[in-house]
């Protein structure tokens, strides 16, 4: 099969003369396929069996339980939102299909557009399409709220890949992390559909002031409905139903800037938020499977576990500091950024994405510092930074996406300043070295006279 | 930096517990848990107060004992290395240690079985003045094509240095003179004869001799390309004094031969080596000792004398002797320090006890395309068709001068370098691999745990000359920093090299670098970059600047 396999590719290589952009993608799917047959030429003459396709790759299987999850979640929030199926594993195959409805287009539209914008430049400038759309292909759709439309989708990815990655050069040479700079695009750009309270639940619209409803099923869930109806499962529906009393549709760390914790455990319990069902991005929402990828990344060292550690570090220092300054009693003028300050920092944890940004964006290769000294300061800085932002400014929800963008602003300064060091240790070491010979030089004369 | 390590798993394991309770437990006051958490916290801060105090009272007794731990400190809680990487033997105990914990190992079949046996079947052999870095690429001639040479006489010699000889290894008839691109001359080629006849030299008595005299003979009697200086690893100028001079009395690189094997039965060739060499610096003669085994390297490296002495421990590269020199006294800021061979030193030994150029070589051969992968003495630049000849399994195979890190290619009508004692032969990996990348079906060596190479430390692999992926961009993977146990940080050296950078290049350490040491950087690298190559351009280019 391997044979034939090989033997057909063979046969539609187009020509690279006269189609640069077909031979590109032929290249790109050829040496997906297959591991090219090239020989070492001068150095080394054995090479490690790691290479960057399969470095990138350990990052997306680290991501698949965040997928599964995040599809369910998507159904699983919607049906809350209206109170049907409110079980866990209630209506499941419902909760399953309506999240892969949403999902699936802004993973192929994520694909199809940055995968496009890769081949056209790798064709443009001659070389084989670089793997780091791979991670942030199977990034950017877990950080997307469910409802994003697609062109906005598209445009964000072309903005990140285009400014953010070939304009720097391409693969390795990118300053900011593009996952999180196609975000930033649609968070900026397009602010009415990121940010704010009433977006991050599928599927439920505005029906007046105040007045939320679910949306109308109709097309590809009818035909989901006739077979669903088939087996004698529950179906979706007409549709259009009203949500639940109370409903707000915010996110915890929503709630929190207005309440503090009182007013999140009005909506959320503790274990729901750990777990992961609450709205939010389609991917961040629970920790469990979060750690799990960080920790798969770290036994297998594609990510670096200081960058991690140094990460939680600094959020707890910063969380301490905030809970410190925060006033201990609230009468009811109090505004709610003291009521936000004075959530104790543990329960910090709970809410909003930071085990996702600490494990999935910080460690970010490219774009992180390279040593490891600068890694320590890096991530401290990641998690101070970010939850300073998330406390402290109205503006904006969360602080991860800014802080994880900012530092990596910072990171060829760190590691600057870290090869410096490294060059005045080895200037001094040789000061050193000299002076002790100096010392030590009048025995050495005495054996040159004795000859 | 492992104790901190220590410290972080700890506190962050205990802080996901209580998040865990607390999230199970909705009812409890946050105040209740906010309390247990500090406690818990001041616990593990306590607890790790005291374990760093122990740490350091460690530290200062192993500091007493002259054991050097690279990181500095041996942490109290043992780390994964401590637990599976043995202990430290008994013998490193009369001479300092140093322990490098970063390395890898690369463990391939074919290993030589320890019989040394003669190379009968060798009848051509090679001056190759591309193996002698820092020459002209045209030497002038001494000798023309059909002329009879005995083993120790001139055959050429460079420009820049006329009065140094470059000596025949072997007495016979000079039948080829090869070139290669630029009329650069590549191999000079010598029919052995049956019977070796050897120059005679009337030796200088170390005892009475100065330095000037002992000096002037190894020029003239070939015995200076036994000598190699770093920086640069080129034959050394004359002129220049060394600070110190090294030889690293073991190899580490993969299959290399045990030197144990390659220096019986020249143990007092070894020693006047040594004798011959501490007359030629003012500072000293470092011996790098092995203290990776069960028992101690053989008596004629650890009883050596005129020497001080040091063992390493650690993975390859802790054989290479630029390793040892950047963790005994670095070279920079102007120094220059010669470093050499087990068996060059035999070689000069034997030139000063007997009075010839004897340049007869224990060679490796090995790999896992060998039918019986052994021992042979033979002489330098042997004909590498003629060493392999009915012991190879297959054609398609990848032959190297060298081990599979440094080598350099050969062909079997090619000769073995100069320096090299060790003649590896590995598969050809021109075959196209389906899904490689994702699901690799046959093993292969690697450092990177998604592979599930780290659960079967001890197996040993094939190897083939296959890429396993396409060259990239240099993307930061942490990759190089586990197996490189010098202070330097060799992407920004590679970086720099890239951009001419040449105050950058030398201010990060580029001088104390040579191929051999960032081989295994170049072995892990994610990008599959050339960074050996890289490097020479670098050291050319300082080179150039003086």
């Amino acid at each position: 099969m391997k044979k034939a396999l090989l033997n057909f590719f063979e046969r539609i290589e187009p020509d690279k003369a006269k189609s640069p952009l077909l031979h590109t993608a032929y290249d790109a799917f050829f040496t997906f396929a297959f591991t090219p047959n090239t020989v070492t030429a001068k150095g080394v003459h054995i090479r490690d069996g790691m290479d960057l396709k399969r470095t990138m790759v350990t990052v997306v299987v680290a991501l698949q339980l965040l997928y599964v999850f995040g599809t369910y979640n998507i159904g699983n929030q919607h049906f809350h939102a209206l109170g049907m199926y409110t079980g866990t594993f209630e209506a499941i195959h419902l909760k399953i299909f309506y999240g892969l409805v949403k999902i699936l287009p802004i993973f192929v539209v994520t694909h199809l557009v940055g995968l496009g914008v890769e081949f056209y430049y790798a064709a443009k400038k001659g070389h084989a399409v670089e793997e780091g759309f791979l991670v942030s292909g199977a990034l950017i759709p877990l950080i997307m709220p469910p409802d994003i439309p697609l062109w906005i989708l598209s445009i964000s990815i072309i903005f990140a890949v285009v400014i953010g990655k070939e304009a720097f050069g391409g693969t390795g040479m990118n300053i900011l992390n593009i996952a999180l700079l196609a975000r930033v695009f649609v968070f900026f750009a397009y602010p009415t559909y990121i940010s704010g309270d009433e977006v991050w639940i599928a599927g439920i619209e505005k029906v007046g002031a105040g007045a939320y409803a679910g949306q109308e099923y109709g097309g590809i869930y009818g035909i989901l409905d006739s077979i669903f109806g088939s087996f004698g499962w529950a179906t979706f529906g007409e549709g259009k139903q009203a949500v639940v009393d109370g409903f707000t549709g915010a996110t915890p760390l929503g709630l929190a800037s207005k309440g503090g914790w009182a007013a999140v455990t009005e909506h959320y319990s503790v274990s729901d938020m750990w777990w992961g069902h609450i709205p939010g991005s389609i991917g961040e929402t629970s920790k469990p499977l979060v750690l799990i990828g960080a920790l798969m990344l770290i036994l297998t060292k594609v990510a670096d576990w200081r960058i991690m550690v140094s990460a939680v570090v600094g959020f707890v220092v910063c969380g301490l500091m905030i809970n410190g300054i925060a006033p201990a009693t609230f009468g009811p003028e109090t505004d709610g950024i003291f009521k936000f300050m004075a959530v104790p920092w543990y329960y910090h944890f709970y809410m909003g994405s930071f085990f996702f940004a600490m494990a999935f964006m910080a460690t970010d290769p490219v774009t992180a510092a390279s040593t490891a000294t600068g890694k320590w300061i890096y991530g401290f800085f990641i998690g101070f930074i970010g939850l300073i932002i998330r406390i402290l400014n109205p503006a904006y929800p969360e602080g991860w996406m800014l802080a994880i963008l900012f530092m990596n602003v910072f990171a060829p300064l760190i590691d600057h300043y870290v090869f410096e060091a490294n060059v005045k240790r080895r200037a001094k070491r040789q000061v050193a070295l000299a002076k002790a010979r100096v010392e030590a030089a009048p025995a050495n004369a005495a054996t040159v006279t004795a000859e | 930096m492992k104790s901190i390590l220590n410290k972080a798993v700890l506190t962050l394991g205990t802080l996901f517990m209580v998040l865990e309770l607390s999230a199970q437990n909705e009812g409890a006051s946050g105040s209740n848990i906010f309390i247990y958490t500090l406690v818990g916290i001041a616990v593990i801060l306590f607890f790790g107060m005291l374990i760093n105090v122990a740490d350091n009272l460690i530290g200062i007794e192993a500091k007493q004992n002259n054991i050097d731990v690279e990181d500095g400190g041996l942490a109290l809680i043992p780390g994964f290395n401590h637990l599976f990487g043995g202990k430290v033997a008994d013998y490193t105990a009369n001479a300092p240690l140093t322990i490098l914990r970063r390395g890898h190992d690369i463990l391939l079949e074919g290993e030589a079985t320890s019989t040394v046996k003669e190379a009968t079947g060798v009848t051509r052999y090679a001056v190759q003045p591309t193996s002698f870095l820092g020459l002209q690429p045209i030497p002038k001639m001494t000798v023309e094509v059909g002329a009879s040479v005995k083993a120790g006489d001139q055959i050429f010699f460079d420009k820049q240095m006329p009065d140094v000889a470059f000596v025949a290894p072997v007495s016979g008839e000079v039948i080829e003179l090869n070139r290669g691109a630029k009329r650069a001359i590549t191999e000079i080629v010598i029919l052995a004869d049956k019977k070796q006849e050897y120059r005679t030299f009337s030796q200088p008595d170390l005892k009475t001799a100065n330095r000037e005299t002992i000096l002037n003979f190894m020029k003239e009697s070939g015995a200076w390309s036994l000598l190699r200086q770093r920086p640069y690893n080129t034959i050394p100028n004359p002129e220049v004094t060394p600070r110190d001079i090294f030889v690293s009395t073991f190899d580490s690189a993969p299959l290399a031969p045990d030197s144990a094997v390659v220096v019986a039965g020249q143990e007092a060739a070894f020693q006047m080596g040594i004798d011959v060499l501490a007359r030629l610096t003012d500072g000293q003669v470092h011996l790098g000792l092995d203290g990776r085994g069960e028992t101690a390297p053989p008596a004629a490296f650890t009883e050596a004398v005129n020497a001080s002495k040091r063992y390493f421990k650690g993975k390859h590269p802790v054989g290479n002797v630029g390793v040892q020199i950047h963790h005994t006294a670095p070279v920079g800021g102007g120094d220059i320090v010669w470093v050499l061979g087990v068996q060059e030193v035999i070689t000069l030994g034997n030139l000063f006890k007997e009075g010839r150029f004897d340049a007869s070589r224990v060679v490796a051969l090995v790999g896992a395309e060998l039918e019986t992968p052994h021992y042979v003495r033979t002489y330098a630049g042997a004909n590498v068709g003629e060493l392999l000849k009915g012991n190879l399994k297959q054609d398609n195979v990848r032959y190297i001068s060298g081990d599979v890190l440094s080598g350099d290619q050969k062909t079997p009508n090619s000769y073995l370098n100069f320096y090299d004692d060790q003649l590896t032969v590995i598969k050809e990996g021109d075959y196209y691999e389906l899904f490689g990348w994702l699901l690799p079906l046959s093993p292969r060596p690697t450092i990177s745990n998604t592979f599930p190479n780290f659960l079967f430390p001890k197996v040993k692999f094939e190897g083939d000359t296959n890429t396993h992926g396409e060259k990239r961009a240099f993307v930061v993977t942490n990759a190089y920093e586990q197996v490189m146990p010098m202070d330097v940080y060799p992407q920004q050296i590679m970086k720099s090299i890239l951009v001419n950078d040449i105050e950058r290049m030398e201010g990060l350490g580029i001088l104390e670098l040579v191929e051999e040491d960032v081989a295994l950087c170049e072995f892990v690298c994610v990008s599959k970059q050339p960074l050996q190559q890289i490097l020479r351009e670098g050291l050319e280019t300082m080179r150039e600047q003086g």
